[in-house]
């Protein structure tokens, strides 16, 4: 999903003492109950380290998430449309500030983590390194996009880590119109013109792919899935969301009219879910090693947006110091 | 490597008549930014009526490690809780 590359990193180096393995049998013990871990609490150093990994890629999925829909809110075909796509941009840079500060309670600054991203050395979603060629595909990436997102992250919901868990749940109430807002632009698309139409089925047919992608490598080729699943970081497989997914989306792919551009889809009865044709991993792999259409033009839209904001931060650092005496018009009451 | 701003913790009171309740943190230059990036972050949605921002260093808290000897006597007080009374059926508005 938006941490797909953690499915590939070899794993920590494990505990070598008896109190070490105490401790950890007590974490282990504390997770089965279902108990909440919080900032100050102990925890496995792998631990935290899948965690940190995780909320930043997620929370950098969110901020370069922000390009391929900012690139229409200009041309967005009425004011409607053009509040509704300026919302759920906005939203997103919540959402990556929410995780950011999640990811802060570990330990790690979000200088820190910016700096990563923009040194080319941090992983975000694989999907957001694909264009959006035209209005269509704001639509697929609300319905699509989106939709696998919620997917994947209802369940996180319940993580075993307190602020990500928290950070979850207030984005989960915030993405729901997200996924809704792409499917109506959809409908109003497929119920318009001929041109209308195929610009639809075009969209969709760019994107139903790496939308399944999203989820990351078929359990097979997860190397951390078993660990992150024992502490509760994720509650369901990468196929068993995909699956989940895929379920969920055929039909309302149906309802729009569109065919799904895999020959190869099937509902198999006897296991009652659709079955897809092979995906391209190879495609996947490239992607996330940066070579997808658009992740140079993504991660030079982010270091140009970071460094023509320098001299903004820098300002309003030198007004807070000129200005001590600029606190807020009340006090608490 | 650039320095973030002051972290901040928010607090936001829902609506007249509920307490301020801890919502999150953000980072701002000073207090005033701080209260318009919670406006901007954390009521998007009509979720508050009021903020508090506190720096997030500002605030003390309990040491984990003290957890047990704060609060565990607590759980064998089991009379300070209304049910530890039985009062026979038929005695009514107790």
């Amino acid at each position: 999903m938006y941490t797909q590359a953690l499915d590939a990193q070899p794993g920590a180096a494990g505990a070598d003492d008896a109190e070490q393995q105490a401790r950890l049998a007590r974490f282990q013990e504390r997770i089965d109950r279902d108990e909440k871990i919080e900032p100050t609490d102990w925890m496995p150093e792998q631990y935290r380290h899948m965690l940190i990994r995780q909320i930043a890629q997620h929370a950098h999925s969110e901020i370069v998430g922000m390009l391929p829909e900012g690139n229409w809110i200009t041309r967005a075909p009425s004011l409607r449309r053009k509040v509704v796509l300026i919302a759920k941009v906005q939203d997103e840079g919540g959402h990556g500030l929410y995780l950011y500060s999640a990811a802060e309670t570990l330990g790690v600054t979000r200088a820190a983590l910016i700096e990563q991203l923009l040194a080319g050395q941090a992983r975000y979603s694989s999907i957001f390194n694909y264009p959006t060629l035209t209005w269509a595909d704001i639509g697929a990436i609300g319905w699509l996009v989106d939709g696998a997102a919620i997917m994947n992250q209802i369940p996180l919901c319940r993580c075993s880590y307190g602020p990500y868990a928290r950070a979850m749940v207030r984005i989960c109430k915030e993405e729901s119109f997200h996924q809704r807002q792409g499917y109506e632009l959809m409908l109003t698309l497929a119920r318009g013109s001929a041109a209308q139409r195929a610009m639809a089925q075009d969209a969709f047919a760019r994107w139903w792919r790496p939308a399944l992608m999203m989820f990351g490598p078929s359990d097979a080729h997860s190397v951390h899935t078993a660990q992150s699943m024992r502490w509760k970081i994720k509650r369901f497989s990468n196929d068993e969301l995909r699956q989940k997914f895929i379920d969920a989306t055929v039909p309302q792919a149906h309802f729009l009219g569109l065919s799904i551009p895999d020959p190869e889809l099937r509902w198999d009865a006897a296991s009652q879910h659709f079955q897809t044709g092979p995906i391209d991993w190879g495609e996947f792999e490239a992607v996330l090693r940066g070579d997808g259409p658009c992740n140079r033009e993504r991660l030079a839209a982010r270091r140009e947006a970071h460094e023509a904001g320098a001299w903004v931060r820098a300002a309003a650092v030198a007004y807070a110091e000129k200005h001590p005496e600029h606190a807020p018009a009340a006090s608490v009451g | 490597m650039t320095e973030d701003w002051v972290l901040y913790e928010v607090f936001i009171r829902a609506r007249a008549g509920l307490e301020h309740k801890h919502v999150g943190s953000l980072h701002a230059a000073d207090a005033r930014m701080a209260i318009e990036h919670a406006r901007d972050i954390y009521t998007r949605r009509q979720e508050g009526v009021s903020i508090w921002v506190v720096r997030s260093n500002d605030i003390h808290a309990a040491d984990p490690a003290e957890a047990a000897a704060l609060f565990d006597p607590a759980g064998d007080k089991i009379y300070r809780h209304p049910t530890f009374y039985s009062i026979p059926e038929e005695v009514k508005n107790i």
